[in-house]
């Protein structure tokens, strides 16, 4: 027994030491500046391989759909050997992205500044992207992808999150978020939401339009009550809720089953579900407006092939290429020449490409901070915060 | 001669060490040592806006585990849901195991150990997914019966008690094998009903088979985050709370894992006092 006492000891200190000497090292990043990098100089030869973290349907090579497939030219032309992993949420990507296994990253406006400023990503050095000259300007040294004037990545396009719902069902033709919120007991049990802390700004913006008396102007920027008043909806929608989506497959699979007939979407789960499916769906932008993104390709400030990143940065933002991936995601090209090459001749008016006014009108994914993001003042709610309000939304 | 016997224990314990090492450190640095690093950043931060892990000595995140209602709530769900899993496999596989054990014939208990032990070569996510199938609400169950539980709590412990059943057959079934067929037939000879001999000479012979069936089923259910997603509706058990948490706070996600951590340990203590892991 006391030989067992003393063993117990022994492990405890011998934490306890593992403890001490693991935190005496510095801490991973933070602060107001990003930490000072360089961005790469010249672009070589390819290394022959290149790991991408992206959003489902951004890095296609036709095993989804045998006409889409953007990543066998490249390959053919570069020799980089394309190796992507989807990342389902931003955080998700976040997690991916400090394993250090990746070259770069398709980020959301609310990973981008976090990646950023963790040194997670390295600055990019625009003048070896030939294409990036003709990226919208509009889209060039915001808030989400560059810090004091330098460009943290390439911009890839951008879009809303849509409000998509099964037509045999949902016969009203919605127009509005309440479908989702106040009206969603309609379909109880049937209803779906994006399982994810970023979240809570659709909820925000619809409170935004319907509650004026909240005083919420922008969904990023929420102070206390403001947060708690989203959080509310949302405890109110969880009744109806079959279940949340983070998966995009998952989505397909519970609207085709039945199992959801209403809920937030991106066109292409919409696309996946297809016309020729026995369920038929609609997406529509709902006139309270939407949440959405605004999407850039990042270099990892550890990749181990970055030559590949650079080319494959260049490659994505092709006239050609970036045409493609807008019309199968269904979002925006970051590209202006792009909309030269959409099949679909009108595609780059449909989604408003190259319209600045409508393009600032929607409310990017972005980090929710202390100093409030749209500048209204320093008593926001910080993302922590709003992890902990989804925590608790979800039960 | 007096060399020879040296020189056959030095070999003997060098053999020994040969085999003992290789799975000692697998315990000891894959296994320990990656719970230990786990529960080293327990105790560190995140910095608030960037998420990356400070490594800052705190207890906070401890704290909060402890004191956060909504980490109770998961915890406590999780913990249900283990234990009516558990209860589940348990009610199945009794009688299951005492049938293939001491009644069939030895080609139907042949036949049935394949059966028990086929689904375990299907992938688990092929099988949550066939739950998936099974239980939407125009799936077969609901065609065949017009009744389905859809997705939610139900069908998770539905799910769960499918796939961790042969976990439990097995071991009751070791167990029921075990009983000497003798002792049953004495016991009907000095008078004893068969549900008297099932409760007197059968039930504490099998106990122990049943206890280490439900630390298989109980552990098993505990860690379990896949399952839920499937077919788990809105719900989460602690599992996607630790797994969500990896991302956005990876100290709490390690403070987190605490809560099953204890509540397997606490669960073997409790198995240890009843005495059935003394003949396993």
């Amino acid at each position: 027994m006391k030989f067992n006492v003393l063993r117990t000891g022994f492990t405890l200190a011998a934490c306890a030491a593992l403890v001490v000497a693991c935190s005496s090292s510095q801490s991973g990043g933070g602060g107001q500046t990003p930490p000072k990098m360089e961005p790469l100089s010249a672009v070589g030869q390819g290394e022959g391989a290149l790991n991408l973290i992206a959003w489902a349907g951004y890095v296609e090579n036709g095993s989804n759909d045998k006409t889409v497939d953007w990543v066998t030219p490249f390959e053919k032309a570069t020799g980089c050997k394309v190796n992507a992993t989807i990342g389902n949420t931003s955080d998700e990507m976040l997690k991916l992205m400090r394993t250090g296994q990746y070259d770069g990253v398709s980020a959301s406006g609310d990973a981008s500044l976090r990646l950023v400023f963790a040194g997670d990503v390295a600055p990019v050095n625009t003048s070896l992207v030939p294409n990036y000259a003709t990226i919208s300007p509009f889209l060039k040294d915001k808030s989400w992808n560059s810090v004091n004037g330098q460009m943290y990545g390439i911009p890839h396009g951008w879009g809303a999150n849509l409000l998509m719902y099964n037509t045999a069902v949902v016969t009203d033709a919605p127009d509005s978020w309440a479908a989702v919120f106040t009206d969603a007991g309609k379909y109880k049990g049937k209803v779906t939401a994006y399982d994810s802390p970023t979240y809570i700004a659709d909820a925000a913006l619809y409170l935004s339009k319907t509650k004026p008396e909240l005083g919420i102007k922008d969904p990023y920027s929420l102070t206390s009550e403001q947060l708690d008043a989203a959080t509310e909806l949302l405890k109110a929608q969880k009744e109806n809720i079959s279940e949340y989506w983070s998966d995009y497959t998952k989505e397909v699979q519970a609207f085709e089953s039945g199992t959801s007939v209403i809920g937030t979407t991106w066109q292409v789960i919409a696309n996946t579900i297809g016309t020729e499916n026995k369920v038929h769906v609609n997406t529509v932008l709902p006139k309270e407006g939407a949440t959405g993104w605004s999407d850039t390709w990042m270099i990892s400030s550890k990749a181990a092939h970055p030559n590949c990143m650079y080319k494959w940065m260049d490659w994505i933002t092709s006239p050609a290429v970036n045409a493609q991936v807008a019309e199968y995601f269904g979002e925006a090209p970051a590209q202006t020449k792009a909309c030269e090459h959409t099949t679909q001749k009108d595609f780059c008016d449909i989604f408003h490409a190259t319209d600045e006014k409508f393009a600032s009108q929607l409310h990017y994914w972005t980090t929710p901070q202390k100093q409030c993001v749209d500048g209204s003042g320093d008593n926001c709610t910080t993302y922590d915060e709003w992890v902990d309000k989804w925590q608790q939304i979800k039960g | 001669m007096a060399a020879a016997p040296i020189s056959l224990t030095v070999r003997r314990r060098a053999a020994l060490a040969f085999l003992l090492v290789p799975p000692m450190a697998w315990l000891i640095i894959a296994y320990l040592g990656s719970l230990a690093v786990l529960l080293v950043s327990a105790f560190w931060t995140t910095d608030t806006f960037t998420d990356a892990v400070v490594h800052t000595l705190t207890t906070d995140n401890i704290v909060r585990v402890l004191s956060d209602p909504t980490f109770r709530a998961v915890a406590l769900r999780t913990i249900g849901v283990a234990l009516v899993v558990t209860a589940c496999c348990i009610a199945l596989a009794v009688p299951l195991a005492l049938y293939m054990a001491k009644v069939a014939s030895p080609r139907m208990r042949l036949a049935l150990v394949v059966a028990v032990t086929t689904p375990l070569w299907a992938s688990y996510l092929v099988k949550a997914y066939s739950w998936r199938i099974m239980l939407s609400g125009e799936g077969p169950l609901a065609w065949a019966t017009g009744y389905t539980p859809g997705y939610g709590l139900t069908a998770t412990v539905i799910t769960l008690t499918y796939l961790w059943l042969p976990y439990m057959i097995i071991p009751v079934f070791a167990a029921f094998e075990r009983v000497p067929d003798s002792l049953i037939d004495a016991s009907s000879d000095l008078g004893a009903s068969d549900a008297s001999t099932l409760r007197m000479v059968v039930a504490p012979l099998v106990f122990p088979g049943i206890a280490a069936g439900s630390i298989f089923t109980f552990s098993l259910s505990l860690g379990d985050y896949i399952a839920v997603t499937i077919v788990g509706g809105p719900s989460q058990l602690i599992g996607n709370v630790i797994y969500e948490k990896l991302s956005t706070n990876q100290p709490l996600a390690g403070a987190l894992s605490l809560i099953p951590l204890t509540a397997v340990i606490l669960y073997l203590l409790a198995m240890r006092r009843t005495g059935a892991l003394e003949n396993v």
